[in-house]
Formats: C-alpha cells, sequence, structure tokens
C-alpha cells in the first residue's frame, strides 16, 4: 500500500516484512531512525525478533556475525564511525560467507565531524567482500533491501544495502510497502546449510595456511563475480512480483545518441535526472548511468552502457586523498581495456553533506566541454575559502 | 489541474514542530493525490536554534533531491526570524511569505517587498490545544490563501499521525486557522491539461 512515510521508517517496516530471526543494532546519525522505528515495532507486538540493543557497533556487527552462523536470519544497520568500528567484524562476516543484510545510511567519516552525507564510509569498506548496493530512491531503498534478504542466501555473501543519510533516511516521499504475505511468498525461508550445530559441531573462520588462503580469496572473487547474475535475477523476479525493478546491476537513460554520458550513485542520479530534463535545450543531450551495484563491480554492463560515448563524468562522493575519485578511479580501469573508452572527467561532489543543486548539471557538462578542465577535481569546492598554501 | 511544482520553506526554531510541519504538508498533499517529498535543512537539532525544512508537491514523482532555494511559499514560525533580512532569499518573485505573528501581513510584506500575510498562529494554538504549537495553523492558513488542496487532505493526514484528544483539539485548531485565512488570496493561475 502506498503510504507518505519517511525513508528511515519504511525501511523499519521493509525489514520487518522479511521476518529477521535477529537484530542487533546502535543508533548513529543518520540511521538512528530505523533503530528507533524497529524497537518501536518489536515494542509494540508488530515485529517478532530477538533485538539486542548493543553498547557499540563492533557488538552489533559482532552479535548479527553469531546469529548468521547460527543460521538465523540476521540485519544490523549503522552509518559512518559505526562502519568503521565495524570494520574487522564486517570483513569476517564476508570471508566466514554468512549470509546477512545492513543498512548503510551513509555519512561522511571524520575528521573534521560532519553528520552529513557522502559515501566515505561504505567506500572505507569496500574491500570487505560485501555486496554493496545503492538505492536513488526510499522505494529503491525499500525494494532493494527486501531483494537483499534473498540475494544473500542465494549468494552467501552478506549484503550492504547503502541510501544517502538525510537525502533519503530523513525525507518523507510516497512509498509503496509491499504486504507481508506478498513478502513472505516472493522470500522463501533461509535454510543454511554450513550453521552451527551442537549436533554436528564445526569451527568457523578459524586458521588458512599460505596452502589455502589464496584459493580462500579466489572462491570468494568468484562468487562475488556470479552474483552479478543473482543481483539481476533478483531484481527481474521482484519486479515480475511487485510489478516495479530497482536498477538491476545499473540503468541507462537518457538520450542514447548523446556523446557525453554521467555515472552516479545513489541520491545524486534523481538530481542529476531532474537536471537533465531541465536544461536539456542549453546543455545539450546526455545519457545518464545510474550505478546500483557497486560491489560486485559491474564491469561488462558499464563497457556496455557506455559504448558510443566521447566524454563520461563520474560522480564521486567520496574521494581517497592522494589518487583523487574512487569510483572514477574504478571506471577508469574497467574501461581502459574497452575500444574507444570515452574520456573520463572525474569530480566529487556533495562531500559532508554540501548540497548538491541541479543547477550544476549544466556546468558539469560544460566542464567536459573544457579542455583544460582537471582529470579530477572536488568541483564544488570553492578554493577562495582556502589560505592560497592549501589550493 | 496546475502542473507546476511547488515548492515550500519553513522557517522556524528547534521545538517547534519544523520538520513535523514539513512531514504533514506533505503528507496532506499526498492525501490530495499529489507527489510529495519532505526533509529538514539537516543541521545539529538544538532548541530554539534557527531550523528550516522543504516540501516539493508536484503532480508527477519528484526526482530532485537538493534543497529548495527559490520556494513560492515561505512559512515562518517565528516572527523573530524576520531580524534576519536572508529570510526570504530566492523567494520567487511571485511568491508569498506566511508567518506566525502577531504584526500586519501588510507591514512585514512591505520591509521585505513581498507578498506577506500574517496569522497569530500561537494564539489559536494556545486556545485550542493549550501549548505553543504554531505549524497545523500555519498549514491551514497556507492551504486556505493557496487553495493548491482542501483542507480535508490536512486533516486525512493528521488523522495518520494524531489519534484521540491530541487530534480533536488538531481538527478544531486548522478549522478556526482557516477562518482566519482569506480564501484563494494566493491562489495561482490554473493550467488546463
Amino acid at each position: 500500500m502506498r503510504e507518505a512515510l519517511e525513508g528511515s521508517q519504511a525501511i523499519a517496516r521493509a525489514v520487518a516484512l522479511c521476518d529477521p530471526d535477529v537484530i542487533a543494532a546502535y543508533p548513529i546519525t543518520p540511521q538512528t531512525h530505523i533503530v528507533e522505528n524497529i524497537s518501536k515495532l518489536v515494542a509494540e507486538g508488530d515485529l517478532h525478533t530477538e533485538f539486542v540493543s548493543v553498547e557499540s557497533e563492533f557488538s552489533a556487527a559482532s552479535v548479527a556475525l553469531g546469529a548468521a552462523a547460527t543460521g538465523a536470519r540476521a540485519y544490523t544497520a549503522t552509518a559512518s564511525q559505526g562502519v568503521l568500528l565495524m570494520a574487522e567484524v564486517l570483513f569476517n562476516i564476508a570471508g566466514m560467507r554468512l549470509p546477512m543484510v545492513m543498512t548503510v545510511a551513509n555519512r561522511a567519516v571524520s575528521a573534521p565531524l560532519s553528520i552529513w552525507n557522502d559515501h566515505a564510509d561504505s567506500m572505507a569498506v569496500r574491500d570487505a567482500g560485501w555486496i554493496q548496493l545503492h538505492a536513488t530512491s526510499n522505494q529503491e531503498a525499500v525494494d532493494t533491501t527486501i531483494q537483499a534478504f534473498r540475494i544473500t542466501q542465494d549468494t552467501e555473501l552478506p549484503v550492504m544495502v547503502c541510501m544517502d543519510g538525510f537525502i533519503l533516511t530523513h525525507t518523507l516521499e510516497p512509498i509503496d510497502l509491499p504486504s507481508h504475505e506478498d513478502v513472505r511468498a516472493w522470500l522463501p525461508p533461509l535454510e543454511f546449510d554450513r550453521k552451527l550445530d551442537p549436533a554436528d559441531p564445526k569451527s568457523m573462520g578459524m586458521l588458512v595456511t599460505p596452502d589455502f588462503f589464496p584459493e580462500v580469496r579466489h572462491s570468494h572473487h568468484s562468487a562475488m563475480q556470479k552474483a552479478l547474475a543473482t543481483i539481476e535475477q533478483a531484481d527481474a523476479d521482484f519486479e515480475s512480483a511487485f510489478g516495479r525493478a530497482s536498477g538491476g546491476l545499473l540503468t541507462v537513460e537518457g538520450d542514447p545518441e548523446a556523446k557525453i554520458g554521467l555515472v552516479a550513485m545513489g541520491s545524486t542520479v534523481g538530481t542529476m535526472r531532474a537536471g537533465m530534463a531541465h536544461f536539456q535545450a542549453e546543455a545539450g543531450p546526455a545519457r545518464l548511468i545510474n550505478l546500483r551495484a557497486y560491489r560486485p563491480f559491474p564491469s561488462q554492463a558499464l563497457r556496455d552502457a557506455v559504448r558510443g560515448l566521447d566524454h563520461l563524468i563520474v560522480i564521486d562522493r567520496a574521494i581517497s586523498p592522494g589518487l583523487g575519485g574512487i569510483l572514477g578511479s574504478e571506471v577508469a580501469a574497467v574501461l581502459s581495456s574497452a575500444p574507444d573508452a570515452p574520456r573520463i572527467l572525474n569530480v566529487a561532489l556533495g562531500l559532508g553533506g554540501r548540497d548538491i543543486p541541479e543547477t550544476l548539471y549544466p556546468d558539469l557538462l560544460a566542464a567536459v566541454r573544457d579542455p583544460d578542465a582537471p582529470a579530477f577535481s572536488v568541483f564544488d569546492a570553492d578554493l577562495k575559502k582556502l589560505a592560497p598554501e592549501d589550493r | 489541474m496546475i502542473g507546476d511544482m511547488i515548492e515550500t520553506r519553513i522557517h522556524g526554531r528547534g521545538g517547534q514542530g519544523n520538520v513535523a510541519a514539513a512531514y504533514l504538508l506533505a503528507a496532506a498533499a499526498f492525501e490530495a493525490g499529489r507527489y510529495c517529498q519532505a526533509f529538514p535543512a539537516f543541521g545539529a537539532e538544538r532548541r530554539g536554534a534557527p531550523v528550516a525544512a522543504f516540501v516539493r508537491i508536484d503532480a508527477t514523482p519528484i526526482h530532485l533531491r537538493s534543497q529548495i532555494r527559490t520556494p513560492d511559499y515561505l512559512v515562518v514560525q517565528d516572527d523573530t526570524l524576520l531580524l534576519d533580512p536572508k529570510i526570504t532569499a530566492g523567494l520567487k518573485a511571485d511568491g508569498a511569505m506566511l508567518v506566525n505573528s502577531t504584526r500586519s501581513g501588510e507591514e512585514i510584506g512591505a520591509h521585505f517587498d513581498c507578498r506577506a500575510f500574517s496569522v497569530d498562529a500561537t494564539a489559536l494554538a494556545v486556545a485550542e490545544i493549550g501549548r505553543p504549537i504554531p505549524n497545523t495553523a500555519l498549514l491551514a492558513a497556507l492551504l486556505t490563501l493557496t487553495g493548491e488542496f482542501p483542507l480535508d487532505a490536512l486533516a486525512a493526514a493528521l488523522k495518520k499521525r494524531f489519534h484521540g484528544a491530541v487530534l480533536e483539539k488538531n481538527m478544531a485548531l486548522i478549522e478556526h486557522a482557516a477562518d482566519a485565512a482569506p480564501k484563494g488570496l494566493w491562489a495561482r493561475e490554473t493550467v488546463d491539461a
């Protein structure tokens, strides 16, 4: 049923629709409302789950890890410093190939302290071995959360659903929540073969000597690559059942004949879509690529999506100081083997919650046509605010 | 049918129900069959500090996620915020400002060189609900002034948020606040679909 809901409230209810056995979480802005709403659902008897209030994110992830190892459907949510405090456990969850779902309400990482949105938190654990899916709207965040529970049990890879903190979590908009009955019919019960069982004792996460470690890593990488098809299939199946898709691995819109393209992740996609519609006449034709799957990286789908483009603007919402944009660098690497690959203009936008107005859209397209534009820049930084030696 | 997106910026002080006002306005638009989007200007929440929230309403899905820079309407919940000369920043030339104040709308409008209307929403709220929370009264006045959608939609949104005595008091409050504003004073020209 369609309702006007705050993003966080909708995520809490979407999680409840998936019948999680164990939820462990520690509140942190801007994820707090998700945990509060889950807690309320439990207190009011609308969600029957083992809800564990822990004292830190390290414990939240650890409790979820332990629960997942026993074959329970486990969930947690965090952001920013919380992701970093979980980092060690996140690598363990993925390395042990435990199925679970986590929402990241994307937020910048200290210092300086910022409670506002960017992607530095989930990017910091991009190599942990989790699937990372980004949502452009709260509807996609809800639908992706439901899909994530199916993807994680099909792949035995943990899934992170990334949604822009505040921009999505604190926005009220029309959201369609499927019925509990329909979600139960779509999402089969979790049956985890390797679960801890007192009748059949086993150990997990034990010492692996050099004799077998590369093989473990190879199999993890291989599982991630196979997950590309699982992610696409889950979205296609969801669309068959519920009448809407969330973007598969990536989506392409705009003018297929355009010579300029843009790649973005998360809520920035919506703003660029609005900019493209609003400034079409003055900015000229363009193609917009919404990268939903960040891990596994949809290399081949991206090569297909950029075919025919002369220029590609890659919008990053996080940077690797000393290198530049993270997504931009990865896109450049993936396209390096593509014939007639477009020239890449990599920009960071919206770091630490800097608002991204749609008026940046024509500025970005103008920058592409400027031969002197740097290959990477923090595009919306006002260098006049810095001392000359810091520019 | 009105085609263009309506953007409203709500100014208030922390604790006055600013985000609640934005969510209620958007929820009322939803009840009226519109697409909507409401969000706070994200800051560290402190009681009494100036805060803002944003509402977009449209006949079609809303993709834009940026803050509202050129609002059609301003709602100011606390008239001490009028001391900030930038409060009307970006207000459209044909836009209008609704202020919770005992000062007249003419006086405020003349000062800021824009269309303005005032309603003593705090007094109305104190009389009806016994608390100085001006937000629902202001929304009722805004809907009456603009005629964008009927007061019933706000009532429907209130029914989903409140229950019992609080709901009843707010229902009475929006009726009184609607009576305090001239109907359709700020009505936009309608475009035939």
